[in-house]
């Protein structure tokens, strides 16, 4: 048996004084994945948290959380949301920013106190929330979308601006949260940013989604060649150049590309050149390679 | 429904508490009351009034310029505020109505009124009566004048709910309250009072202007009081109105709350299309 849909977009289409922001999305996220929604700035990530949210209406197509309309009080009281800049009262307290929302959310004080600690905030918990850093503050909307038991936690670009142990933490109680059995749905605009700690990768390219699978599966998909940099002894990078194809990058380097299944044939044929080859280095595809591949952004984009 | 209500006038009333704007108006109630009921001292044993009252008919007319005044700072940035700051995303994300929002806002920013007004006015009263310059009907005048200062704190909060609603900076609504207390507070009763002058067919006075009267709470809440005080003796102007009026004072708290409910309903109406 699947795991139920907790959030479905059935073609999906919006857009703001005629410009179209969202085209024709369509994806069904399950109880207990993590899920990365990539895109660059302005590809519509946060318009679509917002019809997720029921704060804007799509102009058509289906969004269901739930089971329920967005925006209604059972889609609600199983979602959690953590906006992009996020903000809190600046003259309350951590402690009181956890105890207002826990009782918004009809759920346990104490235990969403013990959320603070779990998000590192326990030394501040009775700061005022005006003088935390950005990154705490990131933290602290992080344990207030975690209060009662979520079934649904939308996350807007929850880790720009936390530092890596910060970064680190997050994506460990993300886990656990997704271990719990609700669905995750985290955005960013890098996919390097979200590592590969989600079970699967939407990419959103000016509104339209272009992407979604596990990053294995985009991986393989993308079929990017892997670069390899053979640098020679002296005087030797033309023949090298000759017998193996490639370019002259510099003085004694050979650039040259290969299929990820031509890669044991590739490097066999630079191990017979012996003693022409100095060093090799070998690139494979980075994650924003994939990306990049996906979204249809030309490196020097972004 | 109510643990989410109270939960939103509780975080009101914290805030309210920490305001120093908030504070720095109380204190200024506080320090007027005091100057008034020392100065309203002299006339008090001549004229055989109760100080005490006499106290309360001067207040009446401080609160009608600060209460709106206090009102509309606490409610003037409760959704424009929310929305600039980015605080309303999160609170709406939330299982609570836009009703329950609307609602914990007001009772928040009344109780947050309502302990200035008991400080301010409080103290007064009690010292009034501590040193024996009052009965104990001058102490209920005070109580009165305490509880519709606060019903008239009250529309005002709706009012400025109405203009905080209609924008998304704080700076504007600000700026719309301030309009608001000057158009209501200010020139409402400049612009009857030419009214009444330039009246000449006799039909103004009579027929439209009680109701002129009635219709802004500032007025309303002015002519309940000093018509309950019996005091238009004592204070001259709009006190002597209420004797000539089609209706009964108490029709004047009756319309008070008439503004506040109309005003809470625009500024709901206003709320629910929002978008955070
Ligand atoms: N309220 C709005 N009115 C008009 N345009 C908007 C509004 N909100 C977002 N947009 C536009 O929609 C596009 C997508 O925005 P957004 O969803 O915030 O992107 P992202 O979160 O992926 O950076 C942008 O071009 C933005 O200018
Ligand atoms: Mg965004």
């Amino acid at each position: 048996m699947t795991p139920a849909a907790t959030l479905t977009l059935k073609n999906v289409d919006k857009s703001f004084d005629r410009n179209a922001v969202i085209r024709d999305v369509s994806f069904e996220l399950r109880a207990g994945e993590r899920i990365a929604l990539l895109g660059h700035n302005g590809a519509g990530k946060t318009t679509l948290f917002k019809m997720a949210l029921g704060f804007l209406r799509p102009d058509s197509g289906d969004i269901a959380v739930l089971g329920h309309t967005p925006g209604s009080g059972a889609s609600r009281a199983g979602t959690a949301y953590l906006p992009e800049a996020v903000a809190f009262q600046k003259a309350l307290t951590g402690r009181e920013v956890m105890a207002f929302y826990a009782r918004l959310k009809g759920a346990d004080r104490k235990r969403s106190l013990d959320l603070l600690e779990r998000v590192g905030l326990s030394d501040a918990a009775n700061r005022k929330v005006g003088a935390y850093s950005k990154g705490m503050r990131q933290r602290l909307g992080l344990a207030q979308a975690l209060i009662g038991h979520p079934k649904l936690v939308l996350l807007d670009e929850p880790t720009s601006g936390l530092d890596p142990v910060s970064r680190q933490n997050f994506y460990e109680l993300i886990e656990e949260v997704a271990a719990g059995g609700a669905t995750v749905l985290l955005s960013s605009h890098a996919l390097t940013e979200v590592e590969a700690r989600t079970d699967r990768i939407l990419i959103l390219s000016k509104g339209q989604l272009v992407a979604d699978d596990t990053l294995a599966a985009l991986r393989a998909r993308a079929r990017l060649p892997i670069r390899i940099r053979v640098r020679g002894t002296d005087g030797a990078a033309d023949r090298i150049a000759d017998r193996l194809g490639g370019t002259r990058v510099n003085g004694c380097s050979v650039e040259l590309y290969c299929e990820p299944e031509g890669k044991v044939a590739c490097l066999a044929s630079i191990g017979e050149l012996g003693g022409l080859v100095d060093d090799v280095d070998m690139h494979l595809p980075s994650l924003d390679d994939v990306y990049r591949h996906f979204s249809g952004i030309t490196a020097g984009e972004v | 429904m109510f643990t989410r209500i109270f939960t939103v006038a509780g975080q009101e009333l914290r805030l309210g508490l920490r305001n120093r704007w908030i504070m720095l108006a109380t204190l200024i109630l506080a320090a007027f009351s005091l100057a008034l009921a020392l100065l309203g001292s002299t006339p008090a044993g001549t004229l055989g009034v109760d100080r005490m009252t006499i106290t309360v008919a001067s207040l009446a007319s401080l609160s009608v310029y600060l209460v709106p005044l206090i009102a509309l700072l606490l409610a003037f940035d409760a959704i424009s505020g929310e929305i600039d700051r980015g605080t309303l995303l999160l609170i709406f994300s939330c299982p609570i109505s836009r009703t329950e929002f609307l609602l914990g806002k007001a009772l928040g920013h009344l109780m947050v009124l309502t302990v200035a007004l008991v400080i301010g006015y409080g103290s007064t009263g009690l010292l009034l009566y501590a040193v024996g310059a009052g009965s104990p009907a001058g102490l209920a005048d005070f109580v009165r004048l305490i509880l519709t200062s606060a019903a008239l704190g009250l529309a005002f909060l709706a009012v400025g709910y109405v203009l905080s609603a209609l924008t998304r900076q704080s700076s504007t609504s600000a700026a719309l309250a301030i309009g608001a207390w000057l158009i209501l507070v200010v020139l409402y009763d400049l612009a009857l009072l030419g009214l009444l002058v330039t009246d000449t067919g006799g039909t103004f006075a009579p027929h439209v202007f009680p109701y002129a009267i009635m219709l802004n709470p500032a007025d309303a809440f002015r002519l309940f009081n000093l018509a309950s005080l019996g005091a238009s003796s004592l204070v001259g102007g709009m006190a002597g109105v209420a004797e000539s009026l089609p209706f009964p004072p108490v029709a004047a708290l009756a319309s008070i709350a008439g503004v506040t409910v109309f005003a809470l309903c625009l500024a709901l109406v206003r709320i629910r299309r929002i978008t955070p």
